[in-house]
């Protein structure tokens, strides 16, 4: 029998060889010629993961923290490895009702079983203790731990900035950002967005069917370190930013404060402001819609973005520039009679101060000598062939001191100010007209709004006598000792230098005898110009410039208060109590500082 | 009686060929079902018994105890008890669907203690040693008439038992005794019929009924032009063409209504009727992704990152190939493969050389039974054929499946020794 059917042994042995013939090549097919399942692969088991450094610190010019990271703490729920747990529990520890964690259940589980849903955000350390400890109890759910800002000071929340997701224009401006990345939306945060950030890292890591990491790919061969973001110390004073904020509370208005040698933003105060706490996490949206929809706007921030009629300080610029121009000397007297200065029927009122020169015109701040002093500068046809040469040259020597112009440095969105051109006022007066037509602007009104940052820079470059270096706020970056050299250059103004000796002596004559006597600190010689801006809207704005030490001055204040009335009465004490705050650490006028800090002005 | 006679039948020398595939299967068994368990940047302790590849370490061992001992007793022993053989096998079987625990959907285990066991793969062997005995015994003439019907018995009744077991795999498994049967003389015309009736039946699950019954009416006509003269075949074609369309709706019939809903969805992926990558074709994708990622030299060991992270099902069991194919690639895969021929053709070879025919039944009854698992599971995870739960021998992690392969293939090397 063995033998009848020998054939048929080679037929089993070349049928069954013919299977796997076949088997044979379907297997060559299909992991030697086809090379999509090796992608398929990959996309199946290896997980991209960004790593978010922390963002770097702020501090203040004196090593104080200003910005620092929070962590926080958001419960995450897997739905698919949800089993059977204490729903009370969970309830009682986070605040919660059945329903709502029946709902947010259901929620995760609709968009996914095993990718991770943020169940609560936010959840509180206390909380977060408790749930770690216990989270073996609590099947499928995870604590996922982020970073939050976090200020420990309620204060300069308009120069800090804000940080928040990045929305699709940032993502389209820049690869670095993906959806769901934080960057910095304005101030500091944003002006130093790059250094602050440090560089995301990624890691590859394998993930099982349910999506749960199972290790690194590769032992990590692919993964990149995330880099830390470098801290930055700014040049604010955080205790005259407070000082100076609680100062301004109930009132509206801004506050600058330079140090002239250097350009750096001692403090830089826009009132009402806010706490920058409220624009983090998740009352962010609410708070930030509270905030823009409130009508004393506190996220606008006036030192920057606000033009006002800079008042009588503006008469310090003036004259800086009559003497320049040789206009009037410091002996050069003008007399002062009739109520005021008279252009036809009009009147620019005064109080007949008589005959003064330079000095005693800035410690009355009268109208008349800088009226005519601003008349006789764009009525120079010595110099100038006409009114339109003339007034250009006014302009010029104006942005030569800073004004006209934004800074460019770090500051978010700085205002150029408005001063007409010379164009404007042809086409307005038809080309007939003169420096009596455009006067009021000699006294720091009419058409010249400027905010208040150009006017404290202006103060920088009296002090100074002929330079400032551009007014900016971060001092430091990486190491304290590591200057920003970005910002160091001096720049020149158009004024000779011991014109500013003549104005200064006059501002030391406003505090010692004029109209800021308010402004004066025991043992500091301080320099001063009251202004008072007319405001079409209602109560003029109280001004006051400050410049303290008069002879070594390490302080310059620009102070505005809205509707303060006259610079001697709000604007001139509170800078005054700022200067003594910032030289001596502490204010012995504390029955004014008290006066100041509860007036309120709305 | 069968007696113990170890010193006397050890010098002659058993098949050392057959011994070293087994080992070498066994081998990569193990090493791969702690590939499939192995956890990247965590340790993976080798002895560690709740892990699969510390419980099959126990089965191999157990394996070889039972080998030796195999190789010991006197192979009149196996030859004496085969019949009892099956009817214990069939016994426990039976009493597996009442007292039975269900795993995947069959009901084919008896759990003892921590252990699970599934007589069906003890049945597999019972059965090839039944059918040679049986075979072997009485063919006088007379008996020769009806001695089909009780072949077709032995392996229908296995059959039947493990289709109440809902074990679809292992029921397929017996049919490979078809191999065995031609081999002794079953007409060649059965091997047609069935070719015939794996064309129609590709036809009606692919395209439909329709096109079956129009393929078979064309041939049906050209036959019908052709023995035009000769009225024996112008019968037989009548009764070939009626029975044609008669299995063209019982597999309809069966297909539409006799299966489960998941079993219709697996034949339909299978022909590429329907197509739902993370839904119910996802076992067969995610195993193919694995082979198919593996290239021609593999991933490395311990370095699969879809089998080991789940992304394929039962990795170490029925989809253990899956692993290998993805590690070691293509040449992994020539490995098997070429370990898999050898035995089996090994077996055939021996199996022709016996004179002594009882071995001879039983090398081609276990050669088919071997082969058969092997197409059917490797041709399962590559998508040639639909999902049935069947193992890998040797390879596949399991003590029942282990045991009972061994037991088959060391009662050949003992047999074939004798």
């Amino acid at each position: 029998m063995a033998q009848d059917n020998n054939n048929r042994y080679y037929i089993i042995l070349v049928a069954l060889g013919i299977i796997l013939g076949i088997y044979t090549f379907k297997l060559f097919s299909l992991q030697v010629l086809n090379k999509s399942y090796k992608r398929q692969a990959n996309e199946n088991a290896i997980r991209e993961i960004t790593i978010h450094p922390a963002r770097g610190f702020i501090y203040d010019r004196n090593d104080s923290l200003l910005v620092y990271n929070d962590a926080a703490y958001d419960l995450m729920v897997v739905p698919k490895e949800l089993r059977k747990f204490d729903t009370l529990e969970l309830c009682r520890v986070l605040g919660l009702e059945i329903e709502d964690v029946r709902k947010k259940i259901e929620k995760a589980a609709k968009y996914s079983g095993s990718v991770p849903s943020l169940f609560k955000q936010q959840i509180s350390k206390e909380d977060y203790g408790y749930l770690q400890e216990k989270m073996s109890e609590f099947p499928g759910f995870f604590v996922q731990s982020r970073t939050l800002r976090s200020y420990p000071q309620p204060i300069a929340a308009h120069i800090l900035g804000y940080v928040s997701e990045v929305d699709e224009q940032d993502v389209e401006n820049d690869s670095y950002y993906r959806m769901g990345d934080y960057i910095g939306k304005s101030g500091i945060e944003k002006a130093y967005e790059p250094i602050l950030r440090g560089v995301k890292g990624k890691r590859k890591v394998l993930v099982d069917v349910h999506n749960r990491e199972m290790g690194s790919f590769d032992n990590g061969a692919e993964d990149i370190v995330a880099v830390p973001g470098t801290s930055i110390w700014s040049t604010l004073d955080m205790q005259l930013q407070r000082y100076g904020e609680e100062l301004m509370a109930g009132k509206r208005g801004a506050i600058v404060a330079i140090e002239p040698k250097t350009g750096e933003i001692l403090c830089l105060i826009s009132s009402p402001n806010y706490d920058p706490n409220l624009l983090v996490g998740t009352a962010r949206p609410k708070n930030y819609g509270k905030l823009v929809m409130d009508p004393e706007k506190p996220l606008f921030n006036r030192a920057l973005q606000a033009a006002y009629p800079p008042g009588s300080t503006f008469k310090l610029a003036n004259g800086l520039i009559a003497l320049q121009d040789h206009i009037i000397s410091p002996s050069t007297i003008y007399s002062c009679s009739g109520g005021g200065y008279h252009i036809g029927s009009h009147v620019v009122h005064c109080h007949n101060c008589g005959g003064l020169n330079i000095y005693s015109a800035i410690q009355r701040s009268c109208n008349t000598f800088f009226c005519r002093a601003y008349y006789n500068i764009l009525s120079n046809r010595t110099k100038y062939k006409n009114i339109d040469e003339a007034y250009t040259a006014w302009l010029d020597y104006m942005s030569s001191m800073g004004f006209l112009q934004q800074f460019n440095t770090d500051l978010p969105y700085e205002l150029k100010g408005r001063i007409p051109t010379a164009e404007y006022f042809d086409k307005k007066y038809n080309n007939s007209w003169n420096g009596n037509t455009v006067v009021s602007m000699g006294i720091g009104q009419g058409e010249a709004a400027v905010t208040p940052l150009q006017m404290a820079n202006m103060l920088a470059v009296i002090a100074n006598k002929g330079y400032y270096i551009r007014p900016h706020i971060v001092k430091a970056i990486g190491k304290k000792d590591s200057l920003n050299t970005q910002f160091n250059e001096k720049v020149y103004s158009k004024i000779e230098p011991r014109h500013f000796e003549t104005v200064l002596q006059g501002m030391k004559m406003v505090v010692t005898g004029g109209t800021g006597r308010g402004a004066a600190i025991p043992g500091i010689e301080v320099a001063g110009k009251t202004g008072t801006a007319q405001n079409p809207h209602g109560r003029d704005h109280s001004v006051f410039a400050l410049i303290a030490p008069a002879n070594d001055p390490q302080i310059v204040i620009f102070c505005l208060v809205e509707n303060g009335g006259f610079g001697a009465t709000v604007a001139c004490p509170i800078a005054s109590l700022m200067a003594e705050y910032y030289l001596n650490r502490k204010v012995e006028r504390t029955d004014l500082e008290r006066r100041m800090k509860e007036l309120n002005i709305k | 009686m069968p007696k113990l006679d170890p010193y006397n039948k050890m010098s002659k020398g058993f098949d050392v060929r057959l011994i070293c595939y087994y080992l070498a299967l066994v081998v990569i068994g193990w090493i791969t079902i702690y590939s499939t368990c192995h956890i990247p940047d965590g340790s993976t302790p080798i002895f560690d018994f709740g892990q699969p590849y510390s419980k099959q370490m126990l089965w191999i061992g157990t394996s070889i105890v039972l080998a030796i001992v195999i190789l010991l007793i006197d192979s009149g022993i196996i030859q004496h008890y085969a019949y009892f053989f099956y009817l214990f096998c069939l016994l426990l079987m039976i009493l597996v669907i009442f007292i039975g625990a269900e795993i995947n959907g069959a009901k084919s285990w008896i759990k003892i203690g921590g252990f699970s066991l599934q007589p069906t793969e003890f049945m597999k062997v019972a059965t090839a040693l039944a059918m040679a005995k049986f075979m072997q015994e009485g063919k006088t003439a007379n008996q020769r008439r009806y001695v089909w019907v009780a072949q077709v018995a032995l392996i229908t009744i296995p059959i039947l038992v493990a289709l109440l077991q809902h074990d679809a795999g292992s029921a397929l498994v017996f049919f490979s005794f078809i191999i065995l049967f031609y081999r002794e003389g079953l007409s060649a015309e059965f091997l047609v019929f069935g070719i015939i009736a794996a064309v129609l039946g590709y036809m009606t699950l692919k395209l439909n009924e329709t096109y079956s019954i129009a393929l078979i009416t064309v041939v049906f006509i050209i036959f019908m032009i052709f023995n035009r003269n000769q009225k024996k075949k112008i019968r037989r074609n009548i009764i070939v063409y009626l029975a044609s369309i008669v299995f063209v709706f019982s597999v309809y019939f069966l297909y539409e209504h006799g299966l489960e809903p998941h079993q219709k969805q697996r034949i339909d992926t299978i022909f590429g009727k329907t197509s739902d990558p993370l839904g119910a074709d996802f076992n067969l994708n995610q195993s193919k992704i694995a082979i198919g990622s593996g290239g021609f030299f593999g991933k490395g060991y311990l370095h699969g990152t879809q089998t080991k992270l789940n992304f394929v099902p039962e990795q170490s069991t029925d989809f253990i190939f899956c692993a290998i194919g993805e590690e070691w690639g293509f040449f992994g895969t020539l490995v098997v493969f070429g370990l898999y021929g050898a035995l089996v053709f090994r077996i055939l070879k021996l199996s022709e050389k016996q004179r002594n025919p009882f071995v001879r039944y039983y090398g081609y009854g276990i050669a088919g039974i071997f082969a058969i698992h092997f197409f059917i599971n490797i041709g399962m995870t590559i998508g040639l054929l639909p999902i049935i739960g069947i193992p890998l021998p040797f390879i596949s992690y399991g003590g029942s499946s282990l045991w009972a392969f061994t037991m088959m293939l060391f009662c050949f090397i003992k047999l074939n020794d004798n």
